[in-house]
């Protein structure tokens, strides 16, 4: 039987079958990648949980460091975080939303506008130990500030900073333009756009960018270590301008250590770590869904 | 025809209203120019502090030396082995991340199902939340001694292949959400005329949606390089402070970044040429990620084609 217009076109030429095993192989090979990813997430939380579980106590929290890893705590480390990229969060989220109204309400200037996203986009790729550099130069021994926590605080703000304004303009950039409008036409001045329209309806997505900045300036480790040093602290920050240590670097001080009570000690810290940064996104997440719901006009 | 009087209210009104929004103008302009001083900042200070290396170093030595022994009574001052241990480190990065960073950002955009783009998603985005101390923990003791030791009998504790994949890892995110920023930006159209002319969905995603979203994707592999060229707990952790020039990955060797975290761990005196010499190799650092950085953005601006 001759063959039909139909079997004719189904007979596959190699290469074509190639292909036809290439198309239906292609989301394998992919997810293949996808689960690298993956997989080191897996294995990293399982590697810290059965390394550390055992050593999450309460005194982990309550104690201070110490030479004997049976005895050492991490509360100055909790304590230098709290005051460090707390004083870092004061000083740039106000300073990056007001960089962000700006970028995408306040700036006339096309060019000017376009400089400053240059800058910032430019920023944002600066290594992170380049600003503990920087620090350590001017904050330090330029303006005397010493090995001190506003010293790191200052650091850790400005190179947030970037985040915290990407995230804030992404943040009005939502806002309907009808409602701005509405209230221009209404003869609403920018001031009051600013403070009526746009503040409280992008405030908490400004929050959940702001949130996820402040969540990396705590796990940031590379600054601090060039401004601070690699410290032993027994004791509470009282001011300022007190010397301190931070939890990512008191993991790394017990990571680089060899003994392998040490090594438990690390990741049983790694997992407060963890579990305080998880905290904090699952927040922002949160935000940001209710925030979603409300959106409607 | 007579003249509108406005009430001198009204007029003190709109005057106080103009001051105050002049005011608040230059205080956003203000806040949004810190970013600009920020880079004049880091760039004169750096090479301020560097005037004071390079005034008992020669540019030449710094360039074309190869050892670097900065730490030692006998002081030498060649940075090419730091160098090289920082590009070997970001490539084998690169090595990891591309593939794994563009499978994910395709596999994402064109094959996954709606209920599982969302958790994948999330987890991708936690490698890029996860501090990287932590990476430099995983690397040293599950990394170096589960796999590559199995593998590569030979390697040392400390060595830069397991640095270079667990920078890697850190810079999937980046790699895959920029990709795939870059692939949702090509139209539907092209897909549809793709399929239109019967082509397969793997013609349609590597020779259609790909090369369109092209500038995108070359953009964020240099975004992901000149982060993994800055990364630093991981390389100071994992990759020992062993300077040798060499591109045996399966050394511990130290990058640019682990020697200025060394120096700075041993809190180095003020004024010593140690203390001079993190600002030198920092500069250097700041120099090429700005470079990169740059070329990057104007991978986007040139060769981007507006839909």
């Amino acid at each position: 039987m001759a063959d039909t217009l139909l079997e004719s076109s189904q007979r596959f030429t190699r290469r074509d079958r190639l292909k036809e095993t290439l198309d239906t192989l292609a989301p394998v090979f992919l997810s293949i990648g996808v689960f690298i990813g993956v997989a080191t997430v897996a294995s990293l939380l399982l590697t810290v949980v059965t390394s550390g579980a055992h050593r999450l106590t309460p005194t982990l929290l309550t104690d201070y460091p110490h030479p004997n890893p049976v005895q050492a705590g991490m509360r100055s480390a909790i304590l230098g975080t709290i005051w460090t990229v707390g004083l870092s969060a004061l000083i740039c989220i106000p300073l990056g939303i007001a960089s962000a109204l700006y970028l995408t309400e306040w700036s006339e200037n096309r060019f000017v506008k376009r400089f400053l996203e240059v800058n910032i986009a430019n920023l944002a790729g600066v290594p992170s130990i380049v600003f503990g550099l920087v620090g350590l130069s001017l904050l330090t021994y330029g303006l005397g500030w010493g090995r001190s926590i506003i010293a790191g605080a200052f650091t850790l703000a400005v190179m947030t900073l970037p985040l915290v304004t990407v995230a804030a303009a992404e943040a009005v950039k939502t806002i309907p333009e009808a409602l701005k409008h509405g209230a221009y036409a209404l003869g609403a001045t920018k001031l009051q756009v600013t403070r009526y329209i746009i503040l409280p309806k992008a405030l908490p997505m400004m929050m959940t960018g702001a949130i996820l900045a402040v969540s990396r300036a705590i796990g940031e480790a590379a600054p601090i270590l060039v401004i601070s040093g690699l410290l032993f602290i027994r004791q509470d920050p009282t001011s300022i301008f007190d010397r301190f240590t931070v939890m990512p670097l008191q993991i790394y001080n017990w990571v680089s250590r060899p003994q392998v009570a040490f090594q438990e000690l690390s990741s049983a810290a790694i997992l407060v770590l963890l579990l305080i940064l998880l905290t904090m996104n699952a927040a922002a997440i949160a935000l940001r869904y209710r925030y979603q719901r409300r959106l409607v006009l | 025809m007579q003249q509108t009087v406005f009430s001198p209210q009204l007029l003190e009104n709109v005057r106080k209203k103009r001051v105050s929004n002049t005011l608040f103008n230059l205080l956003f302009l203000g806040a949004s120019s810190i970013s600009f001083i920020t880079i004049m900042v880091i760039v004169g200070s750096l090479i301020y502090e560097s005037t004071f290396f390079f005034s008992h170093v020669s540019l030449v030595e710094f360039f074309t030396g190869t050892e670097w022994t900065v730490l030692f009574v006998e002081k030498k001052f060649g940075v090419l082995p730091l160098l090289t241990a920082t590009a070997l480190t970001s490539a084998i990065a690169l090595l990891v991340a591309v593939p794994a960073g563009l499978a994910t950002a395709i596999y994402l955009s064109e094959y996954a199902r709606p209920s599982l783009r969302r958790p994948v998603k999330s987890i991708i985005e936690l490698l890029a939340g996860i501090p990287t101390v932590v990476y430099g923990y995983f690397a040293l003791y599950f990394i170096t001694p589960n796999l590559l030791k199995q593998l590569i009998p030979g390697i040392s504790i400390h060595n830069a292949l397991a640095v270079g994949l667990m920078i890697g890892v850190l810079i999937i995110p980046i790699v895959a959400s920029l990709s795939e920023d870059a692939i949702y930006a090509v139209p539907e159209d092209f897909k549809q005329a793709a399929y239109a002319l019967g082509a397969r969905k793997i013609d349609v995603v590597f020779r259609v949606i790909v090369p369109a979203a092209l500038s995108g994707i070359l953009a964020s592999i240099i975004l992901a390089f000149t982060r993994a060229m800055g990364e630093t707990m991981i390389a100071a952790i994992a990759g020992g402070f062993r300077v040798i020039f060499s591109t045996d990955p399966r050394e511990a060797m130290q990058t640019m970044t682990s020697f200025i975290a060394q120096v700075a761990t041993g809190d180095a005196p003020h004024g010593t040429v140690e203390y001079q010499s993190i600002f030198a190799v920092g500069l250097l650092l700041f120099i090429i990620t700005l470079a990169f950085n740059l070329v990057a953005i104007q991978v986007v601006k040139r060769w981007q084609i507006r839909y």
